[in-house]
């Protein structure tokens, strides 16, 4: 709302005529230091672009006198954190793995470095708690295929499971109903069997028991405890990797499981793997 | 833009009306028309004279006081234990810790500064509503630096007749050497200003002498530099003008005052009508103001109080000092300037007697605030427990079941050790049964098989503990624990609530 400029008594100045509401604009000049400061910025934004990268182009950018990267200078803080790492890197590299975990500051970095490793490397399969899903292992608790001390830890995640290292880890459950081993009537029984191995309340359908002997003890041991000579699971626990309804049952008897894990000496360094090592060594289950 | 209203002069000149003979036209513009006044106002420079009185020599005790505090009290020392900085203040960035004397905050008990921020606040509305701007007058650092670098212009330069002469007078030797000695001892102030600043992140005496030996932390230098900067400016060039343009608080404390607040205030009600007065002329029929604008030459805002009541006015109550001397000569009561309320101009208007009201519901409410969040903050001292215990719960994943068919939980178990001593810690749970606890990389354990948990002197230490039960303890599928963490000597003892989580039912 504009209206004639007036006269205020008061302050001996003009409005300016604008008026919100019953309230009047005084018409006071600024300071002047506040137009220099503006031509000051004005002049500080033309240093700007000279010393700085500022103005897009068709293809990049100006670079700026000075040169200055902010890539450059993510890359070099990277790089000088990387070197303050290294003290400890080379300790942990240095040490062994019951020694980081028994030293402070070594098991702080270790973990540190082993949780930023698992989040990257791990995570996609076993979950970021590392709670594991259905044919990837949950890692917090204290049931192991392949042994759950720090070396044994350490030489899984180093040479991989069915991975491309020459002693990966390897375990090969026939599938006894492709292979033609047993009939469909026969790995029904043996999934009941299975199943009341570690529950009670269901009965061995008869003559399963000797069925077991003759073709599971091999590998899963006579007392069905398994075998991590054979990284083969513990049949009476109430762990299971892929489920232990029936169904599952009879489709892991039928047709094996073959689940990988890639070998990671080459793809990380000595000093992560040993990281990741302690790292899940500490999740709650390590023996 | 719109058009200013006109003032007539040259409306006259194009109109054409037949003069009257007898009148003299001129074809002239008054100064200052409106057209041609400026969009900006240049600075006018101010030349305060020096005042003296009662506000000036109180004013002289605050500017030692306060300064004082600031250049050295991060010099002052206070032992404490050994591996922990033995000075009395000290803002210690590096590793996260506040040190006033004999207390000590962690950044976990950061509101103790809100509640110091609070206290600070309510403080200055308090002041404000009952003394008036107080803070702006004696204590505001730009006032008390103002006041500084007015004593170097003065030393230099002169009084203000002398520097009004000094800035008309042609550029001689002596104008230079003047001028560069001021500038100088500014500088000097001003770099003083900024290394006091960086002492009170540092160790004063270490800092002091990496800072005289050049290999100080970069970023010291910054600050100082831009300490110094600021000081320089601020104090020497920008002045009055922080106060009218840059600062918010003139604007904002409008609202704390009332009628009842003590200002610096002319009392027209005596002074009018105002005019120069001769030795032995009446005072009948006057007012006792002698028009002798000593007010205005000792302002350092160069206003005039007779204005009334304004924005620039910064009541440091030179302008009494200055009346105060001037009524005694010519033989008048003192206190034409004075601190005075509102309320009493109206109470003299009808002839009812002056008085102070300080208790005002407004002035109690402050105080209320005051000593509620003072209290709190005492209390808080007092009580301050040097354990502090965390508990933060694994969230994923919320439970595992172990092979045996137990359900563990996993906690990470944060012990806060805020004495100067190396302590050890028992944990224990209560709120289940047959629990096993497991805390990773602790082997120490007390006969009855508690772990116990060194934790360094003044630092956290961060544990990961699991507990396990087996399925047939748990009563339900979240269940209520306490963790408790009790120093070995039995001293302090920090219960802390949680929960067990297993599966649903």
């Amino acid at each position: 709302m504009s209206t004639e400029p007036e006269y205020d008594e008061i302050t001996k100045t003009y409005t300016t005529g604008h008026e919100w509401d019953g309230i009047k604009e005084l018409n006071t000049p600024l300071p002047r230091w506040w137009l220099w400061v503006l031509y000051a910025t004005i002049i500080w934004s033309i240093g700007y672009w000279i010393l700085m990268p500022a103005w897009p182009m068709l293809s990049g950018h100006t670079k700026g006198y000075l040169g200055y990267s902010q890539r450059d200078t993510v890359n070099a803080e990277l790089q000088a954190a990387q070197n303050d790492r290294k003290v400890f890197s080379e300790k942990l590299l240095n040490a062994d793995l019951k020694t980081i975990e028994n030293t402070q500051d070594l098991l702080e970095f270790a973990m540190a470095g082993g949780k930023a490793a698992f989040g990257d490397n791990c995570a996609g399969c076993h979950g970021s708690g590392a709670a594991g899903a259905k044919g990837y292992p949950n890692l917090n608790d204290d049931d192991w295929l392949w042994g759950g001390t720090l070396d044994e830890i350490h030489h899984t995640i180093t040479v991989g499971i069915r991975g491309t290292h020459d002693d990966t880890r390897l375990s090969d459950m026939p599938a006894f109903l492709s292979d033609e081993i047993l009939d469909k009537g026969q790995i029904r029984d043996m999934a009941t069997y299975v199943r009341s191995l570690s529950d009670k309340t269901i009965a061995a359908p008869t003559g399963t028991a000797e069925l077991f002997q003759e073709n599971c003890a091999a590998c899963h041991g006579e007392n069905a405890k398994g075998s991590r000579d054979f990284g083969a699971p513990n049949l009476t626990d109430g762990i299971w990797l892929y489920g232990s309804d029936p169904e599952t049952l009879i489709t892991t008897i039928s047709y094996s499981r073959k689940g990988v894990m890639p070998t990671w000496a080459g793809r990380l360094d000595p000093a992560t793997i040993k990281s990741l090592a302690v790292f899940v060594h500490t999740l709650g289950g390590g023996e | 833009m719109t058009s200013r209203p006109d003032t007539g002069s040259s409306k006259t000149e194009t109109t054409p009306v037949i003069p009257h003979e007898k009148v003299e036209r001129a074809s002239v513009e008054a100064v200052n028309k409106a057209e041609n006044r400026s969009l900006y106002a240049a600075q006018k420079k101010i030349h305060p004279k020096r005042a003296s009185g009662t506000f000036r020599t109180i004013k002289w005790w605050v500017m030692i006081v306060t300064l004082g505090i600031y250049y050295f009290s991060p010099w002052i020392r206070w032992e404490r234990a050994p591996g922990i900085p033995d000075q009395a203040i000290l803002v210690d960035i590096a590793n996260s810790r506040f040190y006033f004397f004999a207390i000590e905050i962690w950044p976990q008990e950061v509101y103790y500064i809100t509640g110091l921020l609070i206290l600070a606040a309510i403080g200055l509305f308090l002041v404000t509503s009952t003394l008036g701007r107080i803070w702006c007058g004696y204590t505001c650092p730009q006032t008390v630096w103002i006041d500084l670098f007015l004593v170097v212009e003065r030393f230099f330069e002169g009084d203000r007749n002398a520097r009004l002469k000094l800035d008309k007078a042609p550029l001689s030797l002596s104008k230079i050497a003047k001028r560069t000695a001021k500038h100088a001892t500014w500088l000097l102030i001003s770099i003083l200003t900024g290394g006091a600043w960086v002492f009170y992140m540092n160790d004063a005496p270490t800092l002091m002498h990496q800072l005289l030996a050049f290999d100080a932390p970069l970023t010291t230098y910054f600050w100082i530099m831009i300490l110094t900067s600021t000081t320089y400016l601020l104090g020497g060039f920008a002045r009055e003008q922080v106060c009218i343009y840059m600062c918010p608080w003139p604007r904002i404390q409008g609202v704390m005052m009332d009628e009842d607040t003590l200002s610096v205030m002319y009392r027209h009600d005596r002074g009018e009508p105002r005019a120069p007065h001769k030795k032995g002329d009446t005072w009948q029929g006057r007012g006792d103001c002698i028009d002798c604008h000593q007010c205005i030459v000792v302002c350092p805002m160069g206003i005039d109080i007779r204005d009334g009541m304004q924005l620039e006015c910064i009541q440091c109550s030179l302008c009494i000092d200055a009346c105060d001397e001037v009524m005694e000569k010519v033989g008048r009561p003192k206190g034409l300037i004075a601190y005075d309320s509102l309320a009493n101009f109206e109470r003299r208007a009808e002839g009812k007697p002056e008085k102070i009201q300080i208790v005002r519901p407004r002035s109690l409410l402050y105080t209320m605030i005051m000593i509620i969040v003072g209290g709190a903050i005492l209390w808080g001292l007092m009580h301050r427990d040097n354990l502090e215990v965390n508990i933060l719960r694994d969230r994923n994943p919320l439970f595992v079941q172990l092979s045996s068919g137990d359900i563990r939980n996993g906690y990470t178990v944060k012990i806060l050790n805020k004495t100067h001593q190396i302590r050890k810690f028992t944990l224990s749970v209560s709120g289940l049964k047959h629990y096993r606890m497991q805390v990773e990389g602790i082997q120490e354990s007390t006969p009855d098989g508690l772990p116990i948990i060194e934790v360094n002197r003044d630092r956290i230490r961060s544990v990961k503990v699991y507990i396990s039960v087996p399925r047939s303890e748990l009563s339900s599928h979240s269940m209520d624990i306490i963790f408790t963490a009790k120093d070995l000597d039995g001293t302090s003892v920090s219960d802390n609530k949680t929960t067990f989580k297993g599966p649903a039912k």
